[in-house]
């Protein structure tokens, strides 16, 4: 049957709602659903086979914008939400927008099981090191020491990365990007779209109004080559605006080394390999930071496994396979009966 | 009787939520817990200042949601230290599994509800079905009317809830919106007389910790054949007596702080201009105010109309409701929220309750859903209504207010 899509090839605007976008102007979310809507259209879907799964929090107002099915939901909740939806109908293409409080404060719990179990949703992370809907009180991802209205004498929680839980997790499939470099949040997002299972992305986002420039260095053209190194599956950690600075393993821990100096070539950095079986490696990358060292973009693992919704539907065919297909007639009637005595 | 002693008046200008913080403060607690939600946010936020400016000695945690935050203060309350939290809408819903363990231990905490319209659809505004839909659960209920009744009300609940006849939780509700975030002149209470009024800290309660005494809390009942069920059964008749307990324990404590710092609220229900009426309105929270000014205005105009604000909702009030409204022909109760099943409003149902023993009619009027104002027209339209049921004595329909207004 032919797709409306090879009839009328969709386009951006497809994708475009009629809803006002209430984001405050300057909010890094636009670039994200900018993207988002480019991409869709190259994906062979049919629009109606679109669902946009979200919680409470700025971030979570995506679905509004989107002319696809969609729900905002509960605040933490959307992947538990999501899950039932894919699992009841595989053939959807289900996304969750979700935010750093959203994910991994009140919804934390759901986060990790939706990266273990390893179901067919794309995760998209907003994550700008804030609660914004609630007019910025410290998260989650929030730095120690931070003053917010709610850390008045600064936050004494350590905060956690969304790319080592997920990898801690299990994940299949964790990325990076960042709202300014709308190139790269595209590249990511048509990645984790084409990945079986789940499929975690995680956009450094700036709140202009309760966290401006939480990623500064990274979207300031004069400093994000220095700040960020691009991960590229099987060629080495290089960056900096020269192109001349690299990441070495020594010993178990990262060295920050200037190619050329003290005989270090490309040969001794280390080298992406996104799929590489065990997780240490991405889990090392995960632990890069601003300022000692550059914040890793790009795809950090990406592992084929069986997804979950295929095992399922699996399981339930085997299970027909072997003994037939149920007859509720001879299950009542059936020899699996006692006396009560 | 005088006021034992008349403390220099010290006003501040602030709205709900900061007056809320300003109690808190005052009753010197020892450990908050926190996640925010609109419009509760500014008031931890406020308490995270007090304690920063070394006003307030508190422990303060922001956890990662509310299930969390009740669970906290569980453990806090458990080491006898006095706990407080504030939430409303989703966040009580999240909170329910703990939320309803509480009363049950006999936790004497103190919770403000800044009311908010559930869900679905998803609304930020105010309306008392969060509360509502949580009344039988075993916390005391209290409702605010105004700014100072908050800040009176939030320090009064500590004496409430920890007082041995009663020692249950305590919510003290004040409504989103209206009065979280309207301002005005409050008086505060001199921090030394508030010391004096919430007497000897006393953490003797039922399941505190005590090393001379040591428990595990909460075991698992046995089922029906063994003394799992009497226990139990013994266990809810004695958090019914508590709850029974509180209602003169609270016209107590009203009076007390009436002597202590002059400003008298009413405990339990406050009746207005029901001298010689005919007509009563029954209200609750800050609705009550645009009430009062409908009946002035009835009054005015020669109806004999008064009004009975219930603060305290639970424990009900029933006796003391039913004998401000003996007098009436008619009653017309109007609520912020719905009781699903009957297709009409909670505190009507109440009210019909406390009224079995008369044949006075009363109707059922819902209004303020989501924020919505119940203006003195509103208001005006509800007495309208209760002449009308004065008069024809035949059942009503609930009276759908703002509707399309
Ligand atoms: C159960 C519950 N608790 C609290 C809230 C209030 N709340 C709404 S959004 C939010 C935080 C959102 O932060 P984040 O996920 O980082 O999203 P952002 O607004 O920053 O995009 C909170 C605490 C709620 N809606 N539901
Ligand atoms: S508050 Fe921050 S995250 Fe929310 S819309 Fe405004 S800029 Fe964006
Ligand atoms: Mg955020």
């Amino acid at each position: 049957m032919n797709s409306p899509n090879d009839i009328h090839p969709l386009t951006k605007k497809d994708f475009e709602s009629d809803q006002d976008v209430r984001w405050c102007p300057g909010c890094g979310d636009y670039s994200v659903l900018a993207q988002v809507q480019k991409i869709l259209p190259t994906l062979g879907i049919a629009r109606e086979n679109f669902a946009f799964i979200s919680g409470i929090g700025c971030s979570s107002r995506f679905p509004y914008y989107m002319e696809t099915y969609g729900m905002h939901s509960i605040h933490g909740r959307a992947p538990a939400i999501a899950t039932g939806l894919k699992l009841s109908r595989p053939e959807l293409s289900v996304w969750v927008v979700t935010g750093d409080g959203d994910a991994l404060a009140i919804g934390g719990n759901h986060f990790i099981h939706a990266m273990r179990r390893n179901i067919g949703l794309k995760i998209i992370l907003l994550n700008n090191r804030i609660y914004g809907l609630t007019k910025g009180q410290y998260s989650p991802t929030s730095e120690m020491g931070k003053r917010t209205k709610s850390t008045p004498m600064g936050s004494i929680d350590r905060p956690f990365s969304p790319v080592a839980l997920a990898l801690g997790a299990g994940a299949t499939f964790v990325a990076r990007s960042v709202d300014s470099d709308v190139k790269h949040v595209a590249s990511m997002l048509e990645r984790a779209a084409a990945h079986k299972g789940t499929a975690f992305v995680e956009i450094l986002q700036n709140c202009v109004v309760f966290n401006d420039d939480a990623y500064g260095a990274l979207s300031n053209k004069a400093t994000r080559a220095d700040a960020g190194v691009f991960l590229e599956h099987g060629k080495p950690l290089v960056f900096g605006k020269d192109r001349n600075k690299g990441i070495k393993l020594s010993g178990w821990s990262p060295e920050l080394v200037t190619l050329g100096e003290n005989a270090v070539s490309e040969a001794d950095l280390v080298v992406h390999d996104e799929k590489a079986a065990n997780g240490g490696l991405a889990f090392f990358l995960s632990q890069l930071e601003n300022p000692q060292f550059p914040v890793p973009l790009g795809v950090f693992r990406d592992l084929e496994e069986p997804a979950y919704e295929e095992l399922n539907k699996a399981m339930a065919e085997g299970a027909r396979a072997t003994k037939g297909p149920g007859d509720l007639g001879r299950l009542l009637n059936g020899g699996e009966t006692w006396t009560i005595k | 009787m005088n006021a034992v002693l008349q403390p220099k008046p010290n006003y501040i200008v602030c709205d709900g939520n900061e007056a809320a913080a300003w109690a808190v403060s005052l009753a010197q607690v020892d450990m908050v817990a926190v996640y925010p939600i609109t419009p509760q946010s500014s008031l931890v936020e406020y308490l995270a200042k007090f304690i920063a400016d070394g006003r307030l000695g508190a422990e303060i945690v922001d956890v990662e949601g509310e299930h969390s935050v009740l669970s906290v203060l569980q453990g806090a309350t458990l080491a006898g230290a006095r706990t407080y939290t504030a939430s409303c809408g989703p966040g009580l819903a999240f909170m329910f599994e703990p939320y309803m363990r509480t009363p049950g231990m006999r936790l004497p905490m103190v919770m403000t509800i800044v009311t908010r319209d559930t869900l679905t659809p998803q609304s930020v505004w105010g309306g008392h079905q969060d509360a509502m839909s949580v009344r039988e659960v075993g916390w005391i209920q209290i409702y605010c009317e105004n700014l100072q009744e908050i800040l009176d009300t939030t320090i009064m609940a500590y004496r409430i809830a920890e007082h041995h006849d009663v020692m249950l939780p305590v919510n003290v509700c004040h409504d989103g919106n209206y009065l979280s975030f309207a301002t005005g002149r409050v008086e505060l209470p001199d921090a030394a007389e508030v010391a004096a009024f919430l007497g000897q800290r006393d953490v003797n309660w039922h399941v505190a910790l005590d090393p001379d005494r040591p428990m595990a809390v909460d075991p698992l009942t046995g089922g029906a054949g063994g003394p799992g069920p009497a226990l139990f059964v013994r266990y809810r008749k004695g958090q019914c007596q508590g709850m029974q307990n509180s209602l003169a324990v609270i016209e107590e404590v009203h009076a007390d702080w009436a002597r202590r710092f002059g400003r008298h609220h009413a405990p339990l229900v406050e009746a207005y201009r029901m001298d010689d009426a005919e007509l009563a309105l029954v209200t609750l929270g800050s609705m009550t105010g645009a009430a009062k000014d409908a009946v002035d205005e009835a009054r005015a105009r020669g109806q004999k109309v008064g009004l009975a604000k219930v603060k305290t909702y639970r424990p009900f009030p029933a006796k003391k409701l039913a004998e401000i409204l003996a007098p009436v022909k008619a009653v017309a109760v109007v609520d912020r929220s719905v009781s699903f099943g009957w297709n009409c409003g909670p505190l009507y149902q109440d009210t019909l309750a406390a009224l079995q023993a008369s044949n006075i009619p009363a109707m059922s009027c819902i209004g303020g859903l989501a924020g919505a104002d119940i203006t003195i027209t509103h208001f005006a339209r509800v007495i309208e209504a209760c002449a009308e049921l004065a008069e024809k004595r035949s059942p009503v329909d609930t009276l759908w207010l703002n509707e399309h207004d």
